[in-house]
């Protein structure tokens, strides 16, 4: 994200929009799960439009537009082109966001097929083949991942945009955070299959704190290496159905894993 | 009749509601016409991508349904496919699912009270305004829901898609050292539910009723959160009563495998709007729903708050169905979601395991519990391999929605037959209360919806 503080160039107070498209609600919620800083970022932001929380929107333009949800259909392809216009920075929140999320699994099948199974009248409802992220439509400025984001990266990155700093929001993998943590590696010790050694840190190894492996909510890390990484996966008992399974879930979209669960699936 | 006599209204994207939705009402010589409350979120086919998945996702994939109500979606997935596998959770495990929806229930009713709701009342626009005015209200409100926030995230992983509910149980236990401060928590949260239900018990309530059958899971001697048997309590109109009667009539069960055959969705042509129907009738389940149905079973020193608070004594056969008066009920329901949860801790005794085995065969298995804003049912079907053919799942909102719709248009046309002139703009805000009233969660009602047509 460029880095220019909103404060210093001007009095007024930066305009924040929340906008939702294809998604469960979950990432935007998070915002209001701040609860210790809720009212904080409303006194240094104006909270312009956010219909979750206010029924009163402002017309725009917004200083920082959160993005949640994929684009799936054509009324909402031509709606982001017009947030981007509006939006002087533009922040995806969420695994939908950034990577098509899990309704991003039509993508591997034959959309008219899916309307059939669930709509009995399919030609009631407009919908796109495929489900992509906001970055496949518009140029974006950040992109927080995580199904859902996390709290504490949320307010990083608004506090990053309100002094004008890039955001603090570590690439590496969730590994690192389970040794911050302190955390026995279940894989290591218990044999547990774990997408930790190719999944985005964020989430703080919750996982793995919990007795699971981790199963990919932030999608794939900075530098990932499935020759080496889907071995273990069948050393613990994975079958190639399951490693098909595990990366196609909320982050399917992504170039990472979409392209690991074809190979596998080739097989 | 004359053009100028046809009036439609419109709001596009109705807020503080979760969810994307619309409202369209059309009035014609002094009557309503039509009142549809529009559901543009995209569909993302939860149903058809759940075929295919292992027995073991349903859980952590349904929970993407919804981020407010995650719990829920697991609840009744595990429940579902456990059905179907033939495996009962009981015991302290069960008491742990219960503790952790809760939380569900506490987080989700505090977020619609506060945030969503109750800026309604106080002539604000969002929860940001109200704070200006009632900052120590709004404060009380915040650290209310980050309770609830607390349970979920010490038992589940986080708050929002919790990481640590599995089929049988849980990944991980919770020890007992760990919840020790939770209950700390808990027993302050207790003094901010009760004094949430007293201060919401005092807003100003439009007199209202809702002529609809009342459907939600019942489990005699508890109030029903996670399990139960699918009840019926008829509406007024059935017994020769007036819409707003506040009499408790004799309920019916069916059972949960009965669900398809009892509720069914119609998608009628030329419009996308659903009409559940229940038995072929109109229903509405949630909070309204539940107080009528197991209120009855609340603890005294609850049932004492739920009767002060202008809720009548469901033991005497009284419930309430003004959809306005739900956020009384639903502060009651957070106020016993506290006590229950502080009941649960002071009674655990870890269990030896954190879950039971779910070996996959072959069958068909239904879930149904208590989502905060009414039954959530799931449905599978599993190969023998555990491999899913086939899955159902019918959200809350699905099923209200024809409730809210007969409710918007009996709103309007009282505030039209008052004779008073009515504005645009006050039929809008009127329109938009009802609807928030029912606490709609739009995210969840359309991305699955079971649906028969409805053709002439």
């Amino acid at each position: 994200m460029k880095a220019t503080p909103d404060t210093a160039t001007s009095g007024r107070r930066p305009e924040l929009a929340v906008w939702k498209f294809a998604s469960c609600d979950g990432c935007q919620l998070t915002l209001l799960d701040c609860e210790d800083e809720l009212l904080g970022i409303a006194d240094r932001l104006r909270i312009s439009y956010f219909l979750e929380a206010s029924s009163a929107p402002g017309p725009g333009p917004y200083d920082l537009s959160l993005v949640e949800g994929s684009i799936t259909t054509p009324q909402d392809a031509e709606r982001i082109r017009h947030i981007r216009a509006a939006s002087r920075r533009l922040v995806t929140i969420g695994a939908c966001a950034t990577a098509g999320g899990i309704q991003a699994l039509r993508n591997y099948a034959d959309v008219a097929e899916y309307q059939a199974v669930v709509y009995a009248r399919p030609d009631y409802v407009e919908t796109l083949a495929t489900s992509t992220p906001i970055s496949a439509h518009v140029p974006v400025d950040f992109e927080l991942r995580g199904c859902p984001i996390d709290r504490g990266q949320l307010v990083e990155v608004i506090t990053a945009h309100l002094a004008g700093r890039n955001p603090d929001v570590p690439a590496h993998s969730v590994c690192f955070e389970c040794k911050r943590r302190g955390t026995v590696c279940v894989t290591v010790a218990h044999g547990t299959p774990c997408l930790g050694p190719v999944t985005h840190a964020g989430c703080g190894a919750l996982c793995p704190a919990y007795d699971r492996g981790c199963y990919g909510c932030f999608g794939p890390s900075n530098s990932v290496n499935f020759p080496s990484f889907v071995p273990l996966l069948r050393r613990d008992g994975m079958a190639t159905l399951d490693v098909v399974r595990v990366l196609r879930t909320f982050n399917t979209g992504s170039p990472e894993f979409d392209a690991e669960s074809r190979r596998e699936a080739e097989r | 009749m004359t053009h100028e006599d046809v009036k439609v209204l419109r709001v596009d994207s109705l807020a503080r509601v979760e969810g994307e939705g619309a409202l369209h009402l059309r009035l014609e010589g002094g009557r309503v016409a039509e009142a549809r409350l529009k559901i543009y979120e995209p569909p993302r086919f939860f149903e058809a991508f759940l075929r295919g998945r292992a027995h073991t996702e349903p859980p952590d994939l349904t929970s993407r349904v919804c981020g407010i109500c995650p719990v829920a979606y697991q609840m009744s997935a595990c429940r579902a496919v456990e059905d179907a596998c033939g495996v009962t959770v009981d015991g302290q495990l069960a008491a742990l699912r219960r503790l952790l929806y809760c939380g569900e229930w506490i987080e989700s009713q505090t977020l619609h009270i506060y945030l969503l709701h109750a800026p309604d009342f106080l002539g604000h626009d969002s929860v940001i305004d109200l704070a200006r005015t009632h900052p120590g209200h709004v404060e009380r409100g915040l650290a209310l829901k980050q309770t609830g926030n607390a349970v979920i995230e010490l038992l589940g992983g986080r708050a929002i898609h919790p990481v640590n509910v599995r089929l049988g149980g849980f990944h991980r236990l919770p020890t007992q050292r760990e919840l020790r401060p939770l209950a700390e928590r808990l027993r302050r949260a207790r003094d901010a539910a009760e004094a949430t239900v007293r201060w919401v018990a005092g807003f100003d309530f439009p007199d209202a009723g809702g002529d609809h059958d009342l459907l939600a899971l019942a489990e005699p001697g508890t109030y029903a959160i996670g399990s139960g048997t699918p009840t019926v309590m008829p509406a007024p109109s059935t017994a020769g009563l007036p819409p707003d009667s506040d009499r408790a009539l004799p309920t019916r069960t069916f059972p949960v495998h009965a669900f398809p055959t009892h509720v069914v969705e119609t998608q009628v042509p030329h419009s996308t709007a659903l009409h559940a129907r229940l038995d072929g009738r109109r229903h509405l389940t949630g909070t309204l729903a539940r107080y009528a149905i197991s209120g009855r079973w609340l603890p005294p020193d609850v049932l004492r708050t739920a009767r002060e608070a202008g809720l009548g004594d469901p033991r005497e056969g009284t419930v309430c169905r003004n959809p306005f008066r739900s956020i009384v009920v639903r502060a009651v329901e957070v106020l016993y979601a506290v006590d229950e949860a502080l009941r649960l801790i002071d009674a655990y005794a870890p269990p030896p395991r954190p879950h039971l085995d779910v070996p996959a065969r072959a069958g068909t298995g239904h879930g149904a519990t208590e989502a905060p804003r009414g039954l959530l049912y799931h449905r599978y079907t599993l190969d023998a391999d555990g491999t899913v053919t086939d899955a159902s799942l019918v959200p809350p909102t699905a099923q209200n929605q024809a409730a809210i719709e007969h409710d918007l248009r009996r709103a309007v046309q009282h505030r039209l037959d008052s004779g008073r002139p009515a504005t645009d703009a006050e039929l809008t805000t009127l329109c938009e209360r009802v609807i928030r009233s029912h606490d709609p969660c739009i995210s969840c009602s359309t991305h699955f919806l079971d649906l028969t047509v409805a053709r002439d």
